[in-house]
């Protein structure tokens, strides 16, 4: 007897392409098939009818309410307004200097982000340290012959961002100060850190910023009085420094111990030590962290209209109040949701990626 | 610092010097001592700290002062003579500013238990449906994961309230369903009135609950000698349900309800459920389950495969395996982070003041502020019920979680 080895045979064509998959995928036994039937006949029904609202029966070219005459989505309303959306009150004649402001971010961010481009370390403490000072005198003006334009005049996106961007920038060292408070030897350091980061994170974010707006010109000299804007950026740094504290205390609790030994053994100082050894690593590993922080203080800055100010949110719930377009609120909330959504869901797709290339080295995490 | 060792101590020329003979000099510097030098800064930190609260106080009594405002609590018994709009306890226009912290802290505690129990339902649901085999339902579950999360909650609250609870129609087209009516003044059901009888129902519903308890300890027991298992769950659901059941429809159906009816511009009777209570609910519970699902994914897959393939060659189905292996395993690992997104939709729920559900933040931190101006007092109680929930919230976990962590040898 002699065997001869058989060419493979293909698999069966119920197994691979279009019917291949969707046996696999969808109909993989009766409890599949039954639920992929009902969750598939729900989609169906709600996202026909939403795609049509929103695309295919919508208004888009017109300046009054009259234009919206299809039944589906107002975008009239939006873009009639998205000046406001975007600036707030800002006069009009300094569009650019918001403008601007805006695209030395997104340049800088994008610079960061691009993976060849060089001098990240120069960009970023840039970013960090000068640009919030150009920023603020872009913003603000009353010097190099910029017409001065009050922060009660700032607002929507133009705000938001503006929140945010300080809320960070502010946080980061405090935070990084307060865990290096909270892991330290010294007793009494260490219990004004803990008490300082668990008072924050314990009350909401509310109640800190009506502290804020109530109770903080009680706290300074008669006569000294605060604007609105800068009493809510203390608010949200002093509670955004307590999470970010405790990013970084995960971040420092991460690093080996033989890396501060290694540290201790080639005589270097508390501060070199931290500088040079420790810091880099630990946030380097809590860069995932910190970003997390970054897109909970980005969709916190919407509480802000609470105290007054107008942000994207408030200048969007203004719109809706406005009586030549009453009943378009769903398209401005669709609006803001999509711009906070653009953000936040960069935000969280780069921080996974980040983890992703930076899951290398540290062996403990394996 | 090099040079410091250097200098002091022998000479590189081995040479004797009058110095080498001397006790030894190289004691540092006291700033140098680590010792001296952290109780140094320790005591500038406290001088520090002692010297901005001790401005901030008398900067605050001296504008106290020149705005002529009291201090002290008590306000707190004065006549508060304002409305709230929905309160579980008895509360008039002539109860105390103490009574309205009262009225806002249970209306506070009310809509969190709504929502963490919802939440966490939802939650479970979808963090399960993203690792689901089923193409669609795992994309859809993180359609809504990556939609909802990224999205500001407030936001939420308002879309809920304004473009979709205010758009309802008025009392007089209220949408009817099974007796109630939904409208833009709420969810209006009908009041059950328990009539002559009806305590045998709830005394069969207690019973059936104590049976239930005995039944799974005997099972239990039985299992550990014998290796039989007992369907615990659905006799007890059986009793549960099917006691008082059988108890109601044989004393005759002792149930009366209060049907609202609409008279005038509004409903009378029933139970109203403001729109307030049910759009802070919904947007809540969405946003925070969608946090949720992602903390019990990370759980899952934290879970060995190793673990689901033993169970499969064990012969386990695959609903057996999820519940009986994976999920007590994950919940390990799941435990802590959902601690913190509960105290998240605690504190979160202090939104409700932005669409007037009167919770603590709205009826003692916002009306009452703003009556009694007493802004230090005031805004130091909100935060210390927020401060205290938040902890109790974190011991009650961190009890749970010793308590189911994985003993090791």
């Amino acid at each position: 007897m002699k065997y001869e080895i058989q060419p493979t045979l293909p698999p069966p064509s119920s197994m691979i392409g279009v019917v291949g998959w969707l046996r696999k995928n969808l109909f993989d036994g009766p409890y599949n098939s039954v639920a992929t039937i009902v969750v598939g006949y729900f989609l169906i029904s709600f996202l026909v009818p939403t795609i049509q609202w929103i695309f295919i029966d919508s208004d888009w070219i017109g300046t009054s309410r009259d234009a919206c005459t299809s039944g589906g989505a107002c975008w009239v309303f939006i873009a009639n307004r998205l000046d406001q959306f975007l600036y707030g009150f800002y006069p009009e004649a300094e569009h650019w200097r918001p403008q601007l402001a805006f695209i030395i971010l997104i340049g800088s961010i994008i610079w960061l982000v691009l993976p060849q481009t060089p001098k990240k370390g120069l960009v970023a403490t840039l970013l960090l340290v000068v640009y919030p000072v150009i920023a603020y005198f872009l913003l603000y003006g009353d010097l190099f012959g910029l017409p001065q334009v009050e922060t009660h005049l700032w607002g929507g996106l133009t705000l938001t961002l503006v929140l945010a961007v300080v809320g960070i920038v502010a946080s980061l060292p405090l935070g990084i100060v307060l865990a290096l408070g909270r892991q330290s030897d010294m007793p009494i350091v260490k219990s004004v850190c803990v008490t300082f980061i668990e008072i924050w994170r314990g009350v909401p974010l509310i109640t800190v910023l009506f502290m804020a707006s109530v109770m903080l010109p009680l706290f300074f000299p008669e006569g000294m009085s605060f604007d609105k804007l800068l009493r809510a950026l203390i608010g949200i740094t002093l509670f955004q420094s307590a999470y970010m504290a405790e990013v970084i205390r995960g971040g420092l609790q991460a690093i080996p111990k033989g890396q501060y030994e290694a540290a201790d053994a080639l005589g270097l100082g508390y501060w070199q030590k931290m500088i040079l050894i420790i810091m880099p690593q630990a946030l380097k590993l809590m860069i995932p962290g910190i970003v997390n922080t970054f897109i909970a203080l980005f969709k916190d800055t919407s509480l802000v209209l609470i105290i007054g100010l107008f942000d994207v949110l408030a200048i969007g719930q203004a719109a809706n109040q406005d009586p030549d377009w009453i009943g378009y609120s769903t398209e401005s909330y669709l609006f803001i949701a999509l711009l906070f959504w653009v953000f936040c869901f960069s935000m969280s797709r780069y921080s996974q990626h980040l983890e992703k290339k930076l899951h290398t080295g540290h062996g403990n995490r394996a | 610092m090099s040079s410091d060792i250097l200098q002091s101590g022998v000479k590189p020329d081995g040479g004797s010097t009058p110095q080498s003979k001397a006790p030894p000099v190289n004691k540092p510097k006291f700033w140098n001592d680590p010792k001296k030098r952290s109780l140094l800064f320790q005591v500038l930190l406290l001088a520090a700290l002692g010297f901005v609260f001790y401005t901030i106080i008398q900067n605050t009594l001296t504008n106290l002062e020149q705005r002529g405002m009291t201090t002290g609590f008590d306000f707190l018994s004065r006549e508060a003579g304002f409305g709230i709009a929905m309160s579980l306890i008895d509360y008039t226009e002539a109860s105390s500013y103490g009574m309205t912290f009262i009225v806002g802290l249970l209306n506070t505690i009310l809509i969190a238990v709504m929502g963490i129990f919802a939440a966490t339902i939802l939650g479970f649901i979808l963090g399960v449906a993203r690792l689901s085999d089923n193409w669609l339902i795992a994309k859809f579950s993180a359609l809504y994961i990556e939609i909802f999360r990224n999205i500001p909650l407030l936001l939420q609250i308002f879309f809920w309230y304004y473009a979709v609870l205010r758009t309802l129609p008025t009392p007089r087209q209220s949408l009817e369903f099974f007796g109630s009516f939904i409208n833009n003044r709420g969810l209006i059901m009908p009041a059950p009135v328990p009539e002559d009888g009806f305590g045998l129902v709830t005394i069969g519903f207690f019973a059936a609950i104590v049976a239930s308890w005995f039944i799974a300890r005997w099972s239990r027991k039985r299992q550990e000698l014998t290796g039989q298992q007992f369907p615990v769950f659905l006799t007890s659901i059986g009793l549960i349900v099917g006691v008082p059941l059988l108890l109601f429809l044989f004393s005759g159906l002792p149930l009366g309800l209060d049907h609202p009816e609409l008279k005038g511009f509004n409903f009378k009777g029933g139970i109203t459920v403001i729109p307030e209570l049910i759009a802070l609910w919904l947007a809540l519970s969405i946003y925070t389950a969608s946090f949720i699902a992602e903390t019990v994914r990370a759980g899952i897959l934290a879970v060995s495969h190793g673990q689901t393939e033993a169970a499969t060659a064990l012969g386990m189905s695959k609903a057996k395996t999820l519940r009986l292996i994976v999920v007590p395993q994950a919940m390990r690992v799941v435990i802590p982070p959902l601690t913190s997104q509960y105290l998240n939709l605690t504190k979160n729920s202090s939104l409700a003041t932005a669409i007037g559900y009167p919770d603590l933040v709205n009826v003692f931190a916002g009306t009452t502020l703003n009556q009694t101006g007493q802004a230090i007092e005031v805004i130091a109680m909100t935060m210390a019920v927020y401060l205290t929930l938040s902890l109790l919230t974190s011991f009650f976990m961190n009890w749970y979680n010793a308590r189911i962590q994985l003993t090791e040898r």
